[in-house]
């Protein structure tokens, strides 16, 4: 197989949006980029929330949050992007149908692929959260209850500092999926950087090139995210635990 | 908004259709993935440096990319390896091979790792008595390690065969007629219910894969 290398193509005029190939490769990057942090903080707080919904003393409270969980978990993403863009939108009261219709189309997406995105990815940190919480030991929610604190203090101020340090390893395997799973979003029409990848396919025909153009792309932001999360996990380590200060 | 649910039942034979495709890719990508990604385990834990190296490159470069990229890219190489080899004229479909090599290949690096967490967990002893009683290292492997790895991590091996059902609707990206793009694209687009569609196929998988999971936690429990 004899392949001719053109690498020069990315610096070559790209056929629409007034820029070069690169553009089209940065400008993709960049939204892979907005659509992982808006979605991750989505998913962060929602999943976050419900989370300690289900370790909460309270049946009603954790049949909601299994609910949630077992929804997110058993059906694909793909289905999920669709259901926010096309179904949503439909069985809306007439208000706010027109207020999403008001908005730019391509904003009205990218806001529906963020709430996809972060609310599955929200259902894997739940759990990822609830298994946290429940393996603490229990004589800290009952040295808590010991000293008179409420239920409020007691997740406050004793669970949750510890268990988002627990949390935080498979967190970083998490957002690395996340960002991943943001390709998903070019099926509902997200150009992000794997839509860029198939677009430079069918208008610069140099497809290896823009094919590992993309996936360094990908491990760039990879390297980016677990750098990231080293730091946070450093900083927040337990003074007199195994390697704190 | 009213709901038309009434083009589901006469329907049935597309959806079906879809659906077989969608376990196809599902049923070979899974025996292929473990196979292949058993192999990788093996030579992830292998003495020699450039073996366990090469696996390693394998594991980590499929885990970095989206599976949407590593579909395209398969769409994108499959063809012009197959027509080197067999000579196919250019216009055989071949949207349902590359999608099933990308996926037997892509999930072949999940089941390494998860091969390799099984074999890592049993004791040394095991092999070490294999080789006391004059079996090769390969024997040891094949007839006392793996035999056990696998009962161990069958729960989890089942668990991204899950996954893997549910990752195969992402064959949207090649146009391939599976059970989503076929009740959703297909039917839901040509009817005009393409909401009854979509909510129609959210039931499917969530009933599928829900079932499945129970079945998997029971499993389990059993082997607990």
């Amino acid at each position: 197989m004899h392949i001719a290398w053109n690498w020069g193509i990315f610096f070559q005029p790209a056929p629409f949006g007034d820029t070069t190939y690169l553009g089209w490769l940065w400008s993709g990057f960049l939204m892979t980029i907005f659509l992982s942090i808006s979605a991750g903080v989505i998913a962060f707080i929602v999943g976050s929330f419900f989370g300690i919904l289900r370790t909460l003393p309270n049946r009603f409270f954790s049949i909601i949050g299994t609910a949630y969980v077992e929804i997110f978990r058993n059906i694909p993403l793909i289905i999920h992007l669709f259901v926010w863009v096309y179904v949503i939108p439909e069985i809306l009261p007439e208000s706010m149908k027109e207020w999403l219709f008001d908005l730019e189309p391509s904003f009205f997406i990218f806001l529906m692929a963020t709430i996809a995105l972060g609310l599955f990815t929200g259902a894997r940190i739940c759990e990822q959260l609830r298994t946290a919480i429940q393996s603490l030991p229990a004589g800290q929610k009952n040295a808590g209850i010991a000293l008179g604190l409420t239920l409020r203090q007691i997740y406050l101020y004793i669970l949750l500092p510890n268990a988002y340090r627990r949390v935080l390893p498979p967190l970083t395997s998490e957002m690395l999926n996340m960002v991943k799973n943001s390709a998903v979003a070019s099926t509902i029409g997200i150009v992000e950087l794997s839509k860029q990848a198939s677009q430079l396919l069918e208008h610069a025909s140099t497809p290896y090139e823009s094919f590992i153009a993309v996936t360094i792309g990908y491990i760039i932001i990879n390297i980016c995210v677990m750098k990231t999360m080293q730091y946070i996990e450093k900083r927040t380590r337990l003074p007199g635990s195994l390697g704190g200060k | 908004m009213e709901f038309d649910w009434s083009g589901i039942i006469p329907n049935l034979p597309y959806i079906l259709k879809g659906m077989k495709i969608t376990l196809q890719i599902t049923v070979v990508a899974v025996i292929f993935g473990i196979i292949w990604g058993t192999v990788l385990a093996v030579m992830r834990l292998s003495s020699i440096k450039i073996i366990s190296w090469l696996a390693k490159a394998y594991v980590n470069t499929f885990r970095t990319i989206p599976l949407v990229m590593v579909l395209l890219w398969f769409y994108l190489l499959v063809p012009q390896i197959l027509s080197n080899i067999f000579h196919l004229p250019a216009s055989t479909d071949i949207r349902l091979i590359s999608a099933i090599v990308a996926f037997s290949l892509f999930e072949a690096a999940y089941y390494s790792e998860i091969m390799r967490a099984g074999i890592q967990s049993i004791s040394k002893g095991q092999l070490n008595a294999a080789l006391a009683l004059g079996m090769t290292k390969i024997q040891g492997m094949y007839l006392v390690v793996l035999p056990q790895a696998f009962r161990i991590m069958a729960p989890l091996l089942l668990t991204q065969g899950i996954i893997l059902f549910q990752d195969t609707t992402l064959v949207y990206v090649l146009s391939l007629f599976d059970f989503f793009y076929q009740s959703v694209e297909i039917v839901g687009k040509r009817d005009g219910t393409y909401v009854e569609m979509i909510l129609f196929a959210a039931c499917v998988y969530f009933i599928i894969c829900f079932a499945a999971s129970s079945l998997v936690n029971y499993i389990k429990s059993r082997i607990a």
